[in-house]
């Protein structure tokens, strides 16, 4: 089976999935579950697609299929985030009950980070792309520890507050922020059309993509401010889950078998909205809401990659 | 013409490329000798923009390399590195269809394809072209390698040790396939090499470094000579004359 076959498939199933979630076992008031169930698959196909999306384009640019943009440091830099809100806030306060306003700190915080990052690391000349991401594995330890320190001394009630915001969950999105998320991606997107041309290429390696006329450092620049932003969008959202792109990406590379990026961006979207369809879905039938669906992901993904690990060990 | 001004280059506090000038003709094939460490892919990526250069002049056709749009330049001048660790699920083909990328942006237009045909042709690849490239020998991925190259039909063509891990029969054949294309397509062909009888054999010029210095610079047989040759390889090298080709003995 080729791999256009194959995207359709995905595509197919991920419908079926979108459908059975909205529809299934619905009972009682429609007219409230209705417009909820499509806001939450909203939710999940932005997110799940901007994680899968993003991470195809960083492993690509950084030529290594292990790596995911969580080496990035955005993850840490989201939980800090939440954990000095509480702290210095509380978690009752409306910076951190107001959802809005929480998503619009967190996503700035992580854009400008990135940029400044970027800026501060690209300002020289000869700095490669492995320095910043040393850099980034640096601060998100960094920001790690400090939100480890800082709850240790915040009150254990907010403790539960700050835990809760460890884990990726769909159960509670405010409907605006998906709209704002979509508008953000969109305008991501549009920008990002201008260098889908040099992916295939990017594939091959930096001294390749040269030798072909790929203008190298100054794509890749924008390339990764594209993955920020993304990712940035994708975690203020529904919280830390950017483990499911390592998942996802590595699953489309196996099935697709091909190397071209069209397919490969559409397999990985399609699978992590599979993905993350069927957890939730989990979640809320089997689990019935006993666990969040980045736990499911991470279990599963976990296994994979320890996986990926053996399986690479051995052709060696 | 490929002119190379007072160029500089180190790495922290090594210097690794020290003030070499040099001029390459068009439609000749120049190889650069040396011990490892000598600069030779040094200066080779820097002729082709790989690396900065911290000093001095590098030009093609009295372009500045360095500010020379990259795209336009890609269409005057291909690099083959020395290591091709490609590990995409990638035919031979669609390796050589990379080539064109200059051209037509990932939209191959039908000459496109032709000269996508033509590279496989010219590199005798027709039989395997079909095949993905972890299924290959070490030889057959380096003719690959070379085809993309000739896919890209530049004027200049660098390679870097084209000729690594290759048995004789594939080494002479490369050598033959370069040979053929400087002859025949006018092309100008810099290689960096070890074995200095392929160099002195198929050569038209030798470039010899050492420790970031140009030695000697001529004709093969200006350059294969005891005292050059002792001078960089720090080595007693028998030379002797078959068939008008100077041959060197240090095994």
């Amino acid at each position: 089976m080729g791999y256009k076959a194959k995207t359709i498939i995905l595509a197919v199933i991920s419908l079926l999935l979108a459908l059975l979630y909205v529809f299934y076992d619905l009972t009682g008031n429609i007219d409230y579950i209705l417009p909820r169930r499509i806001m939450k698959v909203g939710a999940i196909i932005l997110t799940g697609g901007a994680i899968a999306f993003a991470t195809v384009v960083f492993m690509t640019i950084t030529n290594n299929r292990i790596l995911t943009p969580s080496v990035l440091g955005l993850d840490s830099l989201y939980m800090l985030i939440q954990t000095v809100i509480i702290f210095v806030f509380g978690a009752n306060s409306i910076v951190m009950m107001n959802s809005g306003l929480n998503y619009l700190i967190s996503i700035s915080a992580m854009i400008l980070f990135s940029l400044v990052l970027y800026r501060f690391l690209f300002r020289g000349e000869g700095n490669n792309i492995y320095f910043l991401l040393l850099i980034g594995m640096i601060l998100g330890t960094f920001f790690g520890s400090f939100t480890d320190f800082m709850q240790v001394l915040i009150d254990p009630n907010e403790f539960g507050v700050a835990q809760d915001r460890m884990f990726a969950s769909i159960n509670n999105v405010d409907q605006s922020l998906v709209y704002i998320s979509i508008l953000i991606i969109a305008l991501v997107l549009l920008y990002f059309m201008r260098f889908y041309k040099y992916l295939d290429v990017l594939a091959l390696g930096k001294d390749d993509a040269i030798n072909l006329g790929v203008p190298f450092d100054y794509v890749v620049k924008r390339l990764l401010i594209v993955v920020a932003i993304l990712i940035s969008v994708a975690t203020a959202l529904i919280g830390p889950i950017t483990f499911l792109g390592l998942l996802v990406v590595n699953v489309a590379y196996e099935l697709m078998k091909t190397y071209r990026h069209f397919y490969i961006i559409l397999g990985s979207v399609f699978i992590s909205i599979i993905a993350l369809l069927g957890g939730q879905f989990l979640v809320e039938k089997v689990f019935t809401f006993s666990t969040t669906v980045s736990v499911i992901i991470n279990f599963i993904g976990g296994v994979y990659f320890i996986y990926l690990l053996l399986k690479e060990n051995k052709s060696w | 013409m490929v002119d190379l001004k007072n160029v500089f280059k180190s790495f922290g506090t090594k210097q690794i490329i020290e003030d070499v000038s040099l001029k390459i003709e068009k439609g000749t094939i120049t190889s650069f000798i040396g011990p490892n460490g000598a600069g030779k892919s040094t200066l080779i990526s820097m002729i082709s923009r790989l690396i900065a250069k911290d000093d001095g002049d590098i030009t093609i056709d009295g372009k500045d390399v360095f500010k020379t749009k990259n795209n336009e330049l890609a269409k005057k001048i291909s690099i083959l590195k020395q290591s091709n660790t490609i590990n995409l699920k990638l035919t031979v083909r669609e390796l050589v269809s990379f080539g064109r990328f200059p051209y037509s942006q990932g939209k191959l237009k039908k000459e496109d394809w032709e000269k996508v045909d033509e590279a496989i042709a010219y590199l005798e690849l027709e039989e395997i072209q079909d095949k993905y490239l972890d299924q290959l020998s070490g030889g057959q991925r380096q003719r690959a390698h070379i085809a993309m190259t000739v896919a890209q039909d530049t004027e200049y063509i660098l390679l870097d040790e084209p000729l690594n891990n290759l048995d004789m029969r594939h080494a002479s054949q490369i050598m033959k396939t370069l040979r053929r294309l400087v002859d025949e397509m006018g092309k100008t062909i810099v290689i960096v090499i070890h074995d200095i009888n392929f160099a002195s054999c198929y050569s038209d010029q030798i470039v010899a470094l050492k420790d970031g210095k140009i030695v000697k610079q001529g004709r093969a047989c200006d350059v294969i000579d005891r005292c050059v040759l002792k001078e960089i390889y720090d080595m007693d090298i028998d030379i002797r004359e078959i068939d008008n080709q100077r041959i060197c003995f240090y095994y």
